[in-house]
């Protein structure tokens, strides 16, 4: 086992953790820094990927922007820690073994998969990742979606202030 | 590393952000669970734009195959701030009329 595979378990499991942590946690402010801890070690894995653009932008827009929204609202409406109301516990079982068996029917459809077999991701090489290449794809053959996601940006921000006057 | 291990990784996260939505009541942890499976898929997207990265740099191909893929989850987070700010600004706006974030007050748009 190389130092790329250890760095790689080390940044699942953690990942993992947090996710799991982001549930079971009933204040919703230590479910936002778990959340924030997660796109962290998301992040670890672009970098591992070399995708060293999309590391970049996850940490600022996820960790620094949307993150620090949902802390907004949060503390706007000034949520009690023990007053969200729990569901049935029949319900939350049911919800675990839905999720579990999803999982579980993908990962066995996965490992029959023909096509995927042998195949293996490039970590630490490639050059596509690198704001180079990814600046002269988005500017020469994404300029239209590019523009028209600004237009989006424009008509979300219209909503949320009319949304918010009200 | 093999892909699969990147799928399953993206799956378990992926369910982790579905029995979330599943399970709580909370309509922000509802909401950080749905931010949670799109980070998954974007995380499986950059994965296969390295696999077929690598094939092709083996089979002496353009050097930028793939590209495309990280373009796409570019594109993805954009999408998800604006969809981020909507979001919460209904979900403040459910709070002023309900004094609740508990999405069982939403099923009054049943009747």
């Amino acid at each position: 086992m190389n130092a790329l595979e250890i760095i790689f378990y080390a940044l699942s499991a953690f990942a993992l953790v947090c996710a799991i942590m982001v549930l079971i946690s009933k204040n919703p402010i230590h479910s936002v820094l778990w959340l924030i801890l997660v796109f962290f070690a998301i992040s670890g894995h672009y970098i591992l990927l070399n995708a060293q653009f999309l590391a970049i932008v996850n940490i600022i827009v996820y960790a620094g922007a949307i993150m620090v929204l949902f802390l907004f609202v949060i503390m706007l409406i000034n949520v009690k820690k023990d007053s969200e109301p729990q569901k049935q516990l029949f319900v939350k079982f049911i919800g675990v073994i839905a999720g579990g068996s999803f999982l579980t029917l993908t990962i066995s459809l996965i490992k029959q998969a023909q096509p995927l077999i042998g195949k293996t991701v490039l970590l630490k090489e490639g050059t596509i990742g690198l704001i180079h290449p990814l600046g002269k794809a988005l500017f020469n053959d994404y300029v239209v979606p590019f523009e028209i996601s600004s237009v989006l940006f424009l008509s979300a921000m219209v909503g949320a202030v009319l949304i918010g006057k009200k | 590393m093999p892909i699969q291990y990147y799928i399953y990784f993206c799956l378990a996260l992926f369910s982790i952000g579905v029995v979330g939505v599943l399970t709580r009541r909370n309509a922000i942890i509802v909401f950080m669970c749905i931010e949670l499976m799109l980070n998954a898929v974007n995380l499986l997207l950059v994965a296969f734009s390295k696999m077929y990265n690598g094939i092709a740099l083996q089979n002496g191909a353009s050097v930028t195959a793939g590209i495309d893929a990280q373009i796409f989850v570019f594109f993805i987070m954009v999408v998800a701030a604006a969809e981020v700010s909507i979001g919460l600004a209904i979900i403040v706006m459910m709070y002023r009329n309900t004094h609740s974030i508990d999405i069982n007050f939403l099923n009054r748009l049943k009747n």
